[in-house]
């Protein structure tokens, strides 16, 4: 049984390199992280009032205006980020489906010596903040699932969503997840792009956790914010 | 965990186990956990003794003997690789000939599985087909160098961190824990041993980027998956080969690749 798969499966694994996978994986997941600083700062706009908050909306639909014509930059952005998102699913959905195929018969006993539960939550947790991601801009940037719609101004759809306990709890859970697979992506992207040694692993974990725990932490503030009142 | 130990009266009647063993009669036949008894067992036995014991109590009463690999039961051949209670070798981080009884208690039930991958069909019972580690060495883990008399030590000058680092690498002995405990059934430590042992040596120059792409080729094409870092094979590594190997196999493998290298068909 087990012999006929490998002999089955080996033109097909062979074709391209789970290692390379891995560094697209890694890079694409850097472009994301960068994007998601940029992001954290921008939310936090929501504290200086409506004005602020809408104008920088604003300000990323026109920047660069008048030498790059309507929303360039908003669209080069949003175009790096879809082939992230693309590239990055593409290498799981490849890695899932060789791991998948490397052992089809599991352990009757098995006992995790190492694995921590961000390690062991990527594939999922990425789905569901996959899920996560494709609500939120329905939500947030077109409105469609949104109380007030489409037609309003960004903050009135911020305080809209995050008044709902419902929406904020999901949201808030999205995030958490979101920083636990930063948490493991981060370690995990700095060995796979060989920058990682007996040196520097403690500190590349700290920094793993450190990071991944202030960008989570930037990202609750504001919705909770909104549920609590000091946002409306 | 260790009751029996300084327990005069346990260490006079010896333990009493239950264990549950992986009983595959061929790699194409399907296999089931059989639980069997076993009385008078020393602390002081190891576990492949314990197993010994037992084949030699089915033998008599005219039962087929449970197969498992085992060679020189002093913890450096490599063979003797089989799953404990869920655990790669056993609770120690040993190799299972190393392991002894007294790492259990009297009375616990022992489960014992094969290492479970596609690339290591199960040829009986718990002793499986390993050659895949084999055709990955063939693929680039060696160096080609006309062999002879000795060279003189001192005309090749390596530093002593690169040396202890390689050595580190070296002392591999290609088990398989790595690949039985990691979640995807990867073989990336064992690949990552031989790519460090061989690449941080100056004899190992020549066919460093050859050699990292090919290897890592072999592993794919043997149906082994991809390393997600998680560390489960470092933690049961008998020889505690460190995650620094990925990492150094990775930088090797992106290098080559982008230097041109790739791989043989």
């Amino acid at each position: 049984m087990t012999v006929e798969h490998a002999q089955r499966r080996t033109p097909k694994v062979a074709k391209t390199n789970s290692v390379f996978k891995k560094a697209v994986m890694a890079i694409s997941g850097i472009i994301m992280v960068l994007y998601l600083i940029a992001h954290v700062i921008g939310n936090l706009k929501a504290f200086s009032g409506a004005e602020s908050f809408n104008s920088y909306s604003g300000w990323i639909r026109t920047v660069g205006n008048p030498a790059l014509p309507g929303q360039t930059t908003l669209w080069v952005i949003r175009i790096v980020l879809l082939v992230a998102v693309v590239a990055h699913f593409w290498a799981a959905v490849s890695l899932w489906r060789q791991a998948k195929r490397a052992r089809p018969q599991g352990y009757v006993t098995k006992k995790p010596t190492a694995q921590s539960y961000a390690s062991r939550t990527m594939r999922w947790g990425g789905v569901i903040i996959g899920a996560f991601i494709i609500y939120h801009i329905l939500d947030l940037t077109t409105g469609t699932v949104n109380a007030e719609g489409f037609d309003s101004t960004p903050y009135e759809r911020l305080v809209a969503s995050f008044q709902n306990p419902f929406v904020t709890i999901f949201y808030a859970i999205s995030v958490i997840l979101l920083g636990m697979h930063l948490r493991h992506g981060i370690w995990s992207a700095t060995q796979t792009l060989g920058q990682s040694n007996r040196r520097r692993e403690k500190t590349v974990s700290a920094f793993a956790v450190v990071f991944a725990t202030a960008l989570t932490i930037g990202f609750l503030l504001v919705p909770f914010s909104v549920l609590f009142g000091l946002i409306d | 965990m260790r009751s029996s130990v300084g327990n005069p009266a346990a260490e006079k009647r010896g333990m009493n186990l239950t264990l549950r063993i992986w009983r595959q009669q061929g790699p194409t036949v399907k296999g089931k956990m059989v639980t069997y008894k076993i009385t008078d067992i020393s602390p002081d036995m190891s576990f492949l003794e314990m197993l010994d014991v037992l084949n030699e109590q089915l033998i008599l009463q005219g039962d087929d003997p449970v197969a498992f690999d085992h060679d020189c039961r002093e913890g450096i051949c490599g063979m003797c690789g089989v799953m404990i209670n869920g655990q790669a070798h056993g609770p120690q981080q040993t190799t299972t000939c190393q392991l002894h009884m007294r790492s259990f208690a009297d009375g616990d039930t022992i489960d014992i599985e094969p290492w479970r991958a596609t690339a290591f069909p199960i040829i009986k019972d718990l002793a499986v087909d390993r050659r895949a580690f084999d055709r990955i060495i063939q693929a680039g883990g060696y160096i080609s160098v006309p062999t002879g008399t000795a060279p003189e030590a001192h005309a090749t000058p390596v530093p002593k961190a690169d040396s202890d680092a390689a050595f580190d690498a070296a002392t591999c002995i290609g088990c398989g824990a790595c690949v039985a405990a990691c979640p995807n059934a990867s073989s990336m430590l064992f690949t990552a041993a031989k790519v460090t042992h061989l690449g941080l040596l100056p004899q190992g120059q020549p066919e460093r980027n050859d050699r990292v792409v090919n290897m890592v080729a072999q592993q794919d094409r043997e149906g082994f998956g991809g390393c997600t870092n998680i560390g489960e094979c470092s933690a049961s590594c008998p020889k505690g080969i460190s995650m620094e190997t990925i990492s150094r196999l990775n930088h090797d493998l992106l290098g080559a690749l982008r230097a041109g290298a790739r791989p043989k068909s």
